[in-house]
């Protein structure tokens, strides 16, 4: 029943990732890619705690926080370099 | 200075979130022997939070925040994993030898203390030390 569940939402999921993957492709300006990156990076979180329930293993919790953090960092350095046109400032108030 | 940005809320995430990220990379770094983890993922979240750390400010700023020498960082890791594996050769053991014994801790109770953490130490300073100096040597070109 709980693996039948689990299978359901990972279809659903893959349906949504291939709808993220077609606006990458396809999305008209850089800032319609970078989100479409960052929706497709919290897809990849939660594909990896449905196979953790699937697996019953624990061993990917570290894997789900560090896509966080990677997913944050990657869109932030993104925006930035859609504003400013450079990611690391040498001195801000110059 | 024409249209100068206001990052008040990135600033402001950032203070809070980087000091999350480096205790999950202390997290990661102790937790290695016995779960997944160890010195190379450790020490790439630390300096993603330090890169976090100047996506929101500057290099300037980040050097008066750490007033470490990056590279010095990477030859201190490299001294240090040397010296572990050197250091079995004065108990007449194979080079890179590592020994663990357990110990009473005053708070921590019954722990083992393995050398490997030394090593771990190493690896852990020398993957800081070459990520902040590839991304401050980019950085800084013009």
């Amino acid at each position: 029943m709980l693996n039948m569940s689990v299978y359901i939402a990972l279809v659903a999921f893959a349906i949504a990732m291939i709808g993220i993957v077609y606006r990458a492709i396809k999305g008209p300006s850089t800032a319609d890619r970078v989100v479409a990156l960052d929706s497709l990076g919290i897809s990849l979180i939660a594909v990896t705690a449905l196979f953790s329930i699937l697996l019953r293993s624990s061993v990917f919790l570290e894997v789900i926080l560090l896509l966080g953090i990677l997913a944050f960092i990657g869109t932030v350095a993104f925006s930035k370099y859609i504003e400013k046109g450079a990611i690391v400032d040498r001195d801000r108030h110059k | 200075m024409k249209n100068k940005p206001n990052d008040l809320i990135l600033q402001t995430v950032t203070t809070m979130i980087s000091f999350i990220i480096i205790l999950f990379s202390i997290h990661l770094f102790f937790a290695g022997h016995y779960t997944p983890g160890g010195g190379f993922i450790g020490g790439l979240m630390t300096s993603a939070a330090l890169v976090l750390l100047l996506l929101a400010y500057d290099i300037k700023t980040l050097n008066t925040i750490l007033p470490f020498n990056f590279r010095m960082m990477t030859a201190a890791g490299l001294l240090i994993s040397v010296l572990t594996g050197a250091g079995a050769l004065l108990f007449n053991q194979p080079f890179l030898t590592h020994a663990y014994d357990y110990f009473e801790l005053p708070l921590l109770g019954k722990t083992s203390l393995h050398t490997a953490v030394l090593f771990d130490i190493g690896v852990y300073l020398v993957v800081i030390g070459v990520t902040m100096t590839i991304i401050q040597t980019i950085g800084e070109s013009e």
